[in-house]
C-alpha cells in the first residue's frame, strides 16, 4: 500500500508544498494584505470619488471630517481623493517600472550567461556602466528636459536605470546552471537555446525572480517617491510623492496641516515596507533552513 | 558507420579570448555498428571533449565528423535534431542529468514533444514501457518520480532508454558508471553489452582500464589531447607499446598486490609540449595496432 501512496503524495508535492508554506508564514500574509489591500483601494477608489483630484472642492485647510475624510488642502482640494489617485499611479510606476526592469534584467543576464564569450564580455560591460551611473544625476538631467512628465515616462526611466542588479544576479546564474548535464541533454533533444533557457533554467530560479520582482516593484516606487519629492514628478497627474511636495511647497508643517503629508507618507512606508516583509517571509517559504516551525 | 577526421579542438581563454587551449589534437577514429570502442585517458587528455564533440554539443575547430559519409559538423538546427535521432548521449553524473524540480520521466516525454509530436498518448507510453523494459526497469517503479526517488543505477538507466526510444546507431556513454557503486555498475556495463548485440555502436568514454577491458573491442589510449596507442583491446593490453600505455596499465590497483611489497615503478614520459604542433605521427606496429612514435 505504502508504495502507492508515496507517488502520489510526491505528485501535489512541491508547487503546492511553497503555496501551503506562504500561507501559513504570518510575514507574507501580512505584508501581502497590506500591498493588495492599499492595491484595491488605489483600483476601486477612484471609481467613487470625482475623476480630476486637484478640483477645489471644499474649504481651505480643514481637518479630516466625515466630508472629507483627509481634510483639505491649503487650496481646498480634496486629501483622500489626491491619496486614492496617487496610490493609483505609485503602483502603476512600480508595476511598469519593475516590468521594465525585469524585461530587461532578464534578458541581458539570460543571453549573457547562456551565451558567454565575447558576448557576455560586452553585456556585462553594458551591466557595470549603467550600475556605477549616478542614477538620481542622470534622472535629474532627463527628467527636466521632458516638457510633459507622465507616469509611464517616469516608470521607463526608472525602469531603464534599475535593471542591472537582477542581470547580474541572473547572470550568475545561468552562468552554473548552464553547464549542468540537463542542459546538454536537452540540446541532444534538439532543443533550442530559449527554450532551453525557459524551460530548463528558468524553474530554477523561480523563487528568485519572484523576489527579484518584489524588490524592482517596491524600489521603483520609493524611487519614484523621491523624483516627486524633489519636483521632477508627473506634471499632469497627482502621485503619492507629489503630494508630499505639495504639502512642503505650501509649508503644511508649519501651518499644521499634517493630514496633507502624513496620509500619503504612510502609505509610500507601508508599501515598501510590506512587500520588505513579503520578501523575507518568501525567503523563509523557499529556503526551509529559514522556516521557524 | 561514425567517423573522425583529424579533429582539432582548441578553446579560446582568457580575458576577449586572447590566449588558445588547445584540448583535442589530431584524433581519427572511426566506430562501426555493433562495436564498443573506449577512450582512455588521464582527467584532462580530452577524452570528454571528443565526446561531445561527437554529439556537437561543442564545435570543432578542424577535422571533420561523418556520419555514414555526411559531414555533420556544419549542420544547421534541422540537420542536426536529425543526427540526434540516431546519435545519443549519456553522461557522467545521473543526478545532474535531470532537472531536480520536474520528475524524471520528464526526459522521455521532451523526446516525445521534438521527436515523435504525431504519436498518441497510448501509443507513446506503451513504447516508453517497452524501452524502459528493455533496460531492465520497472516503469511502475520509475515512472511518474522526482530524480531524488531513483538510485544512481536506476537513472542512468533511464536516460539509456531515453536513447533507446530514438533509433540510435550510436550511444556516446561519457563516464556513465564511474558514479555508480560498484554493484550496479556491472549492470549498466551489462546493458552495454545487450546493445552491442542489437547493432548498436558505443563510444564509451572512461578513465578506468578495467572497464574497457571488460567491454570493449577496440579502445584507444589519449594523453595530452592526442592519440598515443590505438586497437584491439586484446593487442593494446597484452602488448601496450607506448610508454604511457605501459604506465597506466602498471597503476591498475590489483586486489592481491600491496604498495609496502611491490610499489609500483613508472616509466619517464615526455612533458605535455606545444599543443599547438601535430603530435607524434602513428605507426601500425601490428595489424589494427597503431602506437605515437
Amino acid at each position: 500500500m505504502t508504495t502507492s501512496v508515496t507517488p502520489d503524495a510526491d505528485v501535489i508535492g512541491k508547487r503546492s508544498e511553497h503555496l501551503y508554506f506562504a500561507l501559513r508564514n504570518p510575514k507574507v500574509v501580512i505584508g501581502l494584505t497590506i500591498v493588495i489591500g492599499l492595491l484595491l483601494l488605489g483600483v476601486i477608489g477612484p471609481f467613487f470619488l470625482s475623476g480630476s483630484p486637484n478640483e477645489y472642492v471644499g474649504p481651505k485647510s480643514e481637518a479630516p471630517s466625515g466630508e472629507f475624510w483627509m481634510g483639505t488642502t491649503y487650496f481646498g482640494q480634496d486629501v483622500f481623493a489626491q491619496f486614492v489617485h496617487g496610490l493609483r499611479s505609485s503602483y502603476v510606476v512600480g508595476g511598469l517600472g519593475a516590468l521594465i526592469a525585469f524585461t530587461v534584467g532578464l534578458s541581458v543576464g539570460f543571453t549573457a550567461g547562456y551565451r558567454g564569450g565575447l558576448v557576455d564580455e560586452f553585456l556585462n560591460m553594458l551591466t557595470n556602466v549603467v550600475l556605477v551611473l549616478p542614477a538620481l544625476a542622470v534622472l535629474i538631467v532627463i527628467s527636466s528636459y521632458l516638457e510633459v512628465r507622465g507616469i509611464v515616462s517616469q516608470a521607463i526611466i526608472i525602469g531603464l536605470f534599475s535593471w542591472p542588479w537582477v542581470a547580474r544576479a541572473v547572470r550568475a546564474q545561468t552562468f552554473t546552471l548552464r553547464n549542468r548535464d540537463y542542459v546538454d541533454l536537452a540540446k541532444l533533444t534538439g532543443k533550442r537555446a530559449p527554450q532551453i533557457i525557459v524551460r530548463e533554467i528558468m524553474p530554477n530560479m523561480a523563487s528568485y525572480l519572484l523576489m527579484s520582482v518584489i524588490l524592482l516593484f517596491g524600489g521603483a516606487i520609493l524611487f519614484a517617491a523621491m523624483l516627486d519629492f524633489i519636483g521632477l514628478g508627473p506634471t499632469n497627474a497627482v502621485s503619492l510623492g507629489t503630494m508630499m511636495q505639495q504639502a512642503m511647497a505650501w509649508s503644511s508643517l508649519h501651518l499644521g496641516l499634517w493630514w496633507w503629508f502624513v496620509p500619503p507618507g504612510m502609505a509610500i512606508t507601508a508599501i515598501v515596507g510590506a512587500l520588505y516583509i513579503t520578501n523575507v517571509g518568501l525567503d523563509e517559504v523557499f529556503n526551509p533552513k529559514l522556516r521557524e516551525m | 558507420m561514425l567517423e573522425l577526421q583529424n579533429v582539432w579542438k582548441s578553446y579560446r581563454v582568457g580575458s576577449l579570448g586572447s590566449k588558445r587551449l588547445t584540448a583535442v589534437r589530431d584524433v581519427s577514429f572511426s566506430i562501426a555498428p555493433g562495436e564498443v570502442l573506449s577512450v582512455v585517458g588521464e582527467s584532462g587528455s580530452g577524452k570528454t571533449t571528443i565526446g561531445k564533440m561527437v554529439l556537437q554539443l561543442i564545435s570543432v575547430s578542424r577535422g571533420s565528423i561523418r556520419l555514414n559519409g555526411q559531414d555533420i559538423t556544419a549542420a544547421r538546427h534541422g540537420e542536426r535534431k536529425e543526427y540526434y535521432r540516431r546519435v545519443q548521449g549519456v553522461f557522467q553524473d545521473p543526478f545532474s542529468s535531470y532537472n531536480p524540480i520536474f520528475k524524471a520521466d520528464r526526459v522521455l516525454e521532451t523526446v516525445r514533444e521534438s521527436f515523435f509530436p504525431g504519436v498518441k498518448r497510448a501509443e507513446w507510453s506503451d513504447k516508453v514501457d517497452q524501452a524502459l523494459l528493455s533496460v531492465g526497469l520497472d516503469p511502475t517503479a520509475v515512472l511518474r518520480k522526482y530524480p531524488h526517488q531513483l538510485s544512481g543505477g536506476q537513472l542512468q538507466r533511464m536516460l539509456i532508454a531515453r536513447a533507446l526510444l530514438l533509433d540510435i546507431e550510436l550511444l556516446v556513454a561519457d563516464e556513465i558508471i564511474s558514479m555508480l557503486d560498484a554493484s550496479t555498475r556491472i549492470d549498466v556495463l551489462n546493458l552495454l553489452g545487450d546493445l552491442k548485440e542489437r547493432g548498436l555502436g558505443v563510444l564509451f568514454v572512461t578513465h578506468d582500464l578495467s572497464l574497457a577491458n571488460y567491454i570493449s573491442e577496440r579502445v584507444i589510449i589519449m594523453r595530452h589531447g592526442a592519440v598515443v596507442e590505438m586497437g584491439a583491446t586484446g593487442k593494446v593490453f597484452g602488448d601496450p607499446r607506448h610508454p604511457y600505455s605501459r604506465n597506466l596499465l602498471a597503476s591498475v590497483p590489483q586486489l592481491h598486490r600491496k604498495w609496502s611489497e611491490d610499489p609500483v615503478d613508472l616509466e619517464d614520459l615526455e612533458p605535455d609540449g606545444d599543443r599547438d604542433v601535430a603530435p607524434p605521427a602513428l605507426r601500425e606496429v601490428d595489424e589494427g595496432h597503431w602506437v605515437a612514435a
